[in-house]
């Protein structure tokens, strides 16, 4: 019984219905449910009432859609509404928006988060510039799917020319845009054309029925599954043994034991435990909600993220946008507002306001400022840094609201384009200048090979543009540690010196290559927990091979007894268990290690 | 879960789920209505997987007009016990109130001075500045035009010209002195998905929803059961018939239906094949065209 119920396969569709005045949407939309009996018997008795007051004899279905008294005392529709309908295979959520009033702000609002635009127009007009303004949102917004109904075709005796001309007009001005999927359908709304039913009026059309295409269409998925990120929302502490963070898996997948970073800091911890629906779970994914414990001792607020360490999003104060302004009052250049983005909220400030778009033309104006309802691309300088990921790649992580400081309302939206120095300097020059750029950490034997690989890797990303800085352990022993030995307790502080060294680089985004022996493991996990993006190469070549290159003649002296603590021969040398990289140096050449180390940070986008 | 998909109710799940820990996560006080109804039932069940490993940390606030079904009552007690919650019961006691009888259960003043009323009171005497409700925007049509986060003014009306728009999952939480916010996690939720849900999940509701034999009379055209609050008038005719609630609230103005369906999946099916509306048998919406704005824009939930 249950199973024929609930029917799990129901696909949750998001339809926004959007026209311009008077083109008939209420009728469709009234149409729609009542060609499919999907308005109640009440509800009927309802508009037959409202019909007959209006002198009409004939069931108006436009009444349906009929909001709140203000509204038909002013004859105005205000805001969106929704509505619902299913079928047997689809369950739509409909974001209805008026053609009048607000009309950026409800159209914008209405289609945040659409799969599906139905967009009417006027047999009889054509394409307006109401009409423009609601393509330019649909693109702008990357709706997936675009349905536009030429409605009212009984008043053009449903003539195929006047369809065609629509169509070819539609056609053209699209160009200018980014839509993918636009298809066209003729109706009469009033007389039921081609919206539940087949019409035997117009017989030069073989398409689907606007019903027959909702229910038809094949959605293109605009969840993102590749990119893990987790705004952590919400803190929850029952008590003392437990400390997880809730929030929804906007982007991505995840499983238990998997190493995330934690952004902006830069640590890094594993996943120890997921709860999804009062249970643990090996995996979860977007749009999950989850609670998720990490396996160390790390405090996280909200409005941080957790992403995964070879797979970041950026990390900015300033960025481009494209905005849409909707309070009355314009906005200029230095215009104030609270920034809402993901679970994150911190002032933000227009830095310029680089052009406003003519919506009929979709020219570019230069402009001061952004007035109600117009659109304009932005830099925004924020107080705090904001984690983002641009709109086209990321919705969930690309958009933002504003919020006026003073009234508390919202005067905006927009979809982040790229932090700003993506689009001014290279996309490498950007990736180096990460938060916190990757620390190498070449670790082996004396006489492995750290030294001559690290220097040849260091010329190469250099000759890259890249900013990268060396830590050795031989120099930090002269210049910084030359009151240390050799013992594992001066080892340890030697060590410690180097990871400040390495977190002070990295966070102004210098790659760093740090060669040292590092013979315990204990000491690497350390380093590992306390510097974020730490990449592990371990230079792997046989004892017997380092000791006849012994470059620098140690290994003669360790034996002869007169260094203490030699790696290899006074002292063991615990091999890393999981390298993020190892270089058989006896295997390979020099120029094959360094491709190999290139190809790990080009591989997993460091570089 | 390996194919990575999300059925519709799961996906109608995340999406309340994360509404309500924005709630309170933004808040510092925030509250939840409880109206006993199926729709608090499906509510309390999605706050506590919102919560979960620990308990509701908020209060669940009951208004009670005291004409209340007693089966209702008797299930709030038991089942706030039962999870743990901590539940506030207000009623409003000023004479205004006192003097308003079961047969006036149908009038705007009984709506604004045993609901209405106390509800604002509760809320400004102890401070929540935010208050989690079960309304749905499928049900009626001013609800259709509610946003997920809306805001009421200092006297806690409603004001529909005003409403901040919603983009994406990014909800204004901030509120200007005085004013308070309304959250509606379950607004993309019909009638049918609450079934479903209560099915999926074995969620607890009121017997009230479940058809049986029960003694009735018709009065204004509305199916009411006879108890402590509804007698029979001169010429009312008392009959039997099997018979559930779609929806509950005070018993002098709360109707019946007539149906067999004893149990969840019968409802289900019944309310997939329904060809009336959920608010047909509620005497307070019907008193004009505009009941249910008129109430909203007094601070009616």
């Amino acid at each position: 019984m249950e199973k024929n119920l609930i029917n799990q396969n129901l696909e949750l569709v998001k339809v926004v219905f959007a026209g311009s005045v008077d083109d008939g949407k209420s009728t469709l939309i009234g149409r729609l449910f009542h060609d499919t009996n999907q308005i109640y018997r009440d509800q009927l008795a309802a508009i037959k009432t409202a019909s007959a007051r209006q002198g009409s004899d004939n069931l108006d279905l436009s009444l349906f859609t009929d909001g709140l008294v203000q509204e038909r005392e002013q004859k105005i529709t205000i805001d969106v509404a929704h509505r619902y309908f299913s079928t047997p295979f689809r369950r739509f959520i409909i974001a209805d928006v008026p053609g009048h009033e607000e009309y950026t702000r409800n159209m914008v609002s209405g289609s945040s988060g659409a799969d599906v635009a139905v967009i009417l127009v006027d047999a009889q007009k054509g394409l307006v510039e109401q009409t423009k303004r609601h393509l330019f949102i649909v693109s702008l917004l990357k709706i997936p799917h675009l349905l536009v109904v030429i409605n009212k075709m009984d008043l053009v005796a449903y003539r195929q020319e006047e369809f065609e001309k629509i169509r070819n007009d539609f056609i053209s001005f699209a160009a200018k845009l980014n839509i993918s999927d636009l298809q066209f359908i003729p109706v009469s709304a009033l007389t039921g054309e081609l919206i539940v039913e087949q019409s035997e009026r117009l017989p030069w059309y073989h398409g689907p029925t606007v019903l027959g295409f909702l229910e038809n269409l094949e959605l293109t998925s605009s969840r993102n599954l590749i990119d893990f990120r987790f705004p952590v929302q919400l803190v929850l502490r029952p008590d003392q043994n437990f400390r997880g963070y809730a929030g929804t898996i906007v982007s991505g997948e995840i499983k238990k034991n998997e190493e995330v970073m934690i952004l902006p800091s830069g640590k890094k911890a594993k996943i120890k435990s997921i709860i999804a629906d009062q249970k643990e779970t090996e995996l979860a994914f977007c749009p999950q909600p989850v609670v998720i414990e990490l396996d160390r001792e790390i405090s996280l607020n909200r409005g941080e993220m957790l992403v995964r360490p070879n797979n970041l999003c950026e990390i900015s104060q300033e960025f481009e946008a494209m905005v849409f302004w909707l309070a009355k009052k314009p906005a200029r250049k230095n215009q104030r507002f609270l920034i809402k983005q993901t679970t994150k909220t911190t002032t933000g400030f227009f830095d310029q306001v680089i052009y406003q778009i003519e919506i009929n033309t979709l020219h570019r104006k230069q402009s001061q400022g952004l007035a109600e309802n117009q659109v304009g691309k932005v830099i925004i300088k924020t107080l705090e840094p904001l984690l983002f990921d641009p709109y086209q790649k990321n919705k969930a992580t690309g958009s933002f609201i504003m919020i006026d400081e003073e009234t508390n309302n919202t005067v905006g939206a927009g979809i982040i384009l790229g932090s700003k120095r993506n689009l001014a300097t290279t996309k490498k020059e950007l990736k180096s200048r990460r938060a916190t750029a990757p620390v190498l950490w070449f670790t082996g034997l004396s006489g492995a090979g750290k030294t001559t690989i690290a220097d040849r890797v260091k010329e190469k990303l250099e000759e890259m543009g890249l900013a990268v800085e060396r830590i050795d352990g031989d120099d930090l022993r002269q210049l910084i540690s030359s009151d240390l030995g050799f013992s594992a307790q001066d080892r340890d502080k030697n060590i410690a010196r180097a990871v400040y060294l390495c977190q002070l680089l990295s966070k102004h985004g210098v790659i760093v290559l740090a060669t040292f022996i590092s013979p315990y493991s204990k000491q690497r996990e350390l380093v590992k927990s306390q510097v974020g993006n730490f990449i592990e190469i371990f230079v792997n070549a046989p004892l017997e091979i380092c000791e006849k290159r012994d470059v620098k003649g140690l290994y003669q002296k360790a034996r002869r007894g007169e260094v203490e603590y030699f790696t290899g021969i006074a002292d063991g040398y615990e091999k890393p268990k999981n390298p993020e990289l190892e270089l058989k140096t006896d295997k390979l050449t020099v120029d094959q290690s360094i491709d190999k180390v290139i190809d790990y940070l080009t591989q997993n986008n460091l570089i | 879960m390996s194919n990575y998909n999300l059925d519709y109710l799961k996906q109608l799940e995340a999406e309340s789920i994360n509404i309500i820990r924005e709630t309170a996560a933004e808040f510092k006080n925030p509250v939840m209505l409880y109206s006993i109804g199926k729709d608090s039932s499906v509510l309390l069940r999605l706050a506590q997987k919102v919560f979960y490993p620990g308990k509701i940390p908020f209060s669940l606030l009951h208004i009670d007009t005291g004409y209340k079904f007693k089966e209702m009552i008797e299930f709030r007690d038991y089942y706030t016990k039962k999870i743990g919650a901590k539940l506030i019961v207000h009623k409003n006691t000023e004479s205004e109130a006192e003097k308003l009888g079961p047969d006036q259960a149908h009038t705007d003043l009984y709506i604004y001075y045993k609901k209405t009323k106390p509800l604002l009171e509760a809320i400004k005497i102890n401070n929540f500045n935010a208050a989690i409700g079960g309304a749905r925007r499928e049900e009626e049509k001013s609800r259709a035009k509610e946003r997920i986060f809306s805001v009421r003014t200092e006297s806690g009306s409603w004001e529909p010209k005003n409403q901040r728009p919603e983009f994406w999952h990014l909800y204004n939480c901030r509120l200007n002195e005085g004013q308070t916010m309304r959250i509606f996690p379950l607004s993309n939720w019909t009638e049918a998905d609450i079934w479903a849900y209560i099915l999926m999940e074995k969620v607890e509701v009121v017997s009230l929803y479940f058809a049986q034999k029960r003694k009735l009379i018709k009065r204004h055209g509305v199916l009411l059961r006879i108890d402590e609050f509804v007698q029979p008038k001169t010429g009312e005719e008392v009959f039997e018939a099997v018979c559930r609630y779609r929806t509950l609230g005070c018993s002098p103005s709360t109707g019946a239906v007539l149906s067999k369906a004893s149990t969840v999946e019968e409802i289900l099916a019944e309310v997939l094949a329904a060809e009336y509306s959920e608010r047909q048998n509620r005497a307070i919406d019907n008193t004009s065209e505009a009941a249910m704005e008129q109430k909203k824009s007094e601070g009616y939930f």
